[in-house]
């Protein structure tokens, strides 16, 4: 809104309620969200609201909705990949992953929580998982880690396990966010590439992953040289300095 | 009525030479996807264990169609279905069935006799998936993953003469079951973007943000746009929905359009966000779920041991996006 001398600035002030009303979409969605209602509905809600405010028809709304969609069936990919995920489980390969990481012996809780991320990010770059914190965390790190404090003849001490809980459960999550992106189909890469494709970037998604393999390094370093730290000074706090040496 | 017009008839598309044969393969895919979906439904309506047959099969077939027809439907019956799709999870009405699940001596049995050789099958998919994009890009990673699929399933059927057809169909009716609607949740937030953009609503965040922003600044905007991708995430507990809204609003107007890198910036962006993830008690399923998984006395116990992880990450990525955009 150019007006003569006074830059395009001013269109601010007088920006029409009919251009401002058009944020009522994306108002909804971020209410929606914060008040946790069903996330389709607020899709739903959010979809409509911003084609009535912007005076489209149904028929037009329809068809952006039907033609985004398909044109993003490619997110979708899951669903052919499931065909095999679930016989693979049946197969045993929580039971084999639980096994390759038993095979690091006599460490330290920092350590195998580390191991557990590279193991847990290693998989997720091709899209496996094992069962997260409820089907690997519980039953299978949380013992390990506790049996490494008992195995120095430690009594594991409240504060430390609460600790290696919290972060066994943080290094799930780093490691899960910032490693599932590296598997070239996955559905964050596929959102970008449709994001960016309706705003007129074609981008490969390739040149996607290669981008964020930086980010995925950094996170995983850095979380494993943090946690052994805040894991060292934990076990020097509470079974003393020795705690670190190797008892041979 | 202008909601049946426009169909394309399957025999002049996959006949027409004009079209790539990728296009065409993926087809074929979507096609796949589309049965495995309407066999879940048909599955889930027959099921006397669904509390909610019809709920399930309705949202299960009618994605199962549109993946299948979805090239070959006018717009707006697609757009018709995709509504009739989204009522039953809306309302709840989307339910697990019978969970075939394989028994713990079963998986303990195999596990013992498969051993490691488990990891071939699971990782062909990733391979295979890069090795299309790399060495065959003109059929590209979707393909690889079809054919990654097809090559993970033999294996399987290799190792282990018990995985017949029906034992594939039947896991991965579980596994859809499991995942549930919510799974649909990153396709609706592109398409919600999609409508954002055509209604013109990035324009007017652009407008509002305009003044917070110097012109033509392009370190600010980025700034802004990754801190805003945290911030949004934070409050909404989804990095994605956060990377719509912000991307059309922000990262267009004041970094993309100003001739930044958009690989870098939207893929930045999205694991940007990522750290929002790790500090928000929003994000319920990843920071609120485990502290009562594994009996942590403090509620946000996750959340605090994942700070000092996502902030320095944070930083990192935005200087990356400073400098190679």
């Amino acid at each position: 809104m150019l007006c003569g001398g006074c830059g395009h600035r001013e269109g601010l002030n007088i920006m029409e309620f009919s251009e401002l009303i058009k944020l009522l979409g994306i108002v909804i969605v971020i209410v929606g969200f914060i008040l946790k209602l069903e996330p389709i509905l607020i899709i739903l809600l959010g979809l409509t609201v911003t084609a009535i405010v912007s005076l489209m028809d149904p028929i037009t709304l329809l068809s952006a909705i039907g033609s985004s969609f398909v044109s993003n069936r490619n997110m979708a990919i899951f669903i052919l990949i499931l065909l095999v995920t679930g016989t693979m489980e049946r197969n045993g390969l929580k039971e084999s992953a639980a096994k390759l990481i038993g095979k690091v012996k006599g460490a330290s809780p920092g350590k195998i929580i580390g191991a557990y991320g590279i193991m847990r990010g290693f998989f997720a770059m091709f899209n496996v998982s094992f069962g997260g914190v409820a089907g690997f965390v519980r039953p299978v790190i949380m013992p390990m880690a506790i049996g490494a404090i008992e195995a120095k003849g430690d009594v594991p001490n409240e504060e430390h396990v609460e600790k290696i809980k919290g972060m066994s459960s943080g290094m799930e999550n780093t490691a899960w966010f910032f490693w599932q992106v590296l598997f070239i189909t996955g559905s964050g890469n596929l959102l970008v590439q449709q994001t960016l494709a309706g705003l007129g970037f074609e981008v490969e998604l390739f040149a996607l992953v290669r981008q964020v393999i930086p980010v995925s390094i950094f996170a995983m370093v850095w979380a494993i040289i943090y946690y052994n730290l805040v894991d060292r000074a934990q076990r020097k706090k509470h079974y003393g300095s020795g705690a670190d040496a190797p008892k041979n | 009525m202008r909601i049946f017009e426009g169909f394309i008839n399957p025999v002049t598309f996959f006949s027409n030479p004009e079209i790539a044969t990728s296009a065409k393969l993926l087809e074929i895919m979507f096609i796949i996807m589309g049965l495995v979906c309407i066999h879940s439904a048909i599955r889930n309506l027959t099921d006397k264990e669904n509390k909610s047959p019809v709920g399930s099969c309705i949202f299960w077939g009618v994605l199962g169609i549109v993946l299948m027809f979805g090239r070959f439907l006018p717009s707006a019956l697609s757009g018709v279905l995709i509504v009739i799709m989204t009522l039953p999870p809306i309302f709840k009405r989307v339910k697990a069935g019978r969970a075939e699940v394989p028994s713990e001596e079963y998986t303990k049995k195999k596990a013992e006799q498969i051993g490691l050789k488990i990891f071939i099958p699971a990782f062909s998919i990733g391979v295979s998936a890069i090795f299309f994009a790399l060495v065959v890009p003109s059929l590209g990673a979707l393909v690889g993953v079809g054919v990654g699929v097809v090559i993970s399933a033999v294996t399987l059927i290799a190792l282990n003469h018990d995985n017949k057809p029906k034992v594939f169909l039947g896991d991965s009716r579980r596994m859809l079951d499991v995942i549930g609607p919510l799974c649909m949740l990153p396709m609706l937030l592109a398409s919600l973007g999609a409508v954002f953009t055509a209604a013109g609503v990035g324009d007017v965040i652009a407008e509002l943000v305009a003044p917070l922003i110097p012109d033509g600044n392009m370190t600010i905007g980025i700034i802004v746009y990754a801190l805003g991708m945290v911030l949004f995430t934070m409050i909404m507990g989804n990095a994605f929905a956060a990377i719509t809204v912000m991307t059309v609003g922000i990262g267009y107007p004041f970094v993309l359009a100003l001739g930044a890198d958009p690989v870098v910036i939207g893929m930045l962006a999205l694991t940007v966000g990522f750290c929002g993830t790790l500090m928000t008690p929003m994000a319920a399923n990843f920071n609120i779920v485990p502290v009562a998984m594994l009996d942590i006395k403090d509620k946000y116990a996750v959340i605090k041991n994942q700070l000092a992880i996502a902030v320095p990450v944070m930083l990192f990525q935005i200087i990356l996006m400073i400098i190679f955009s």
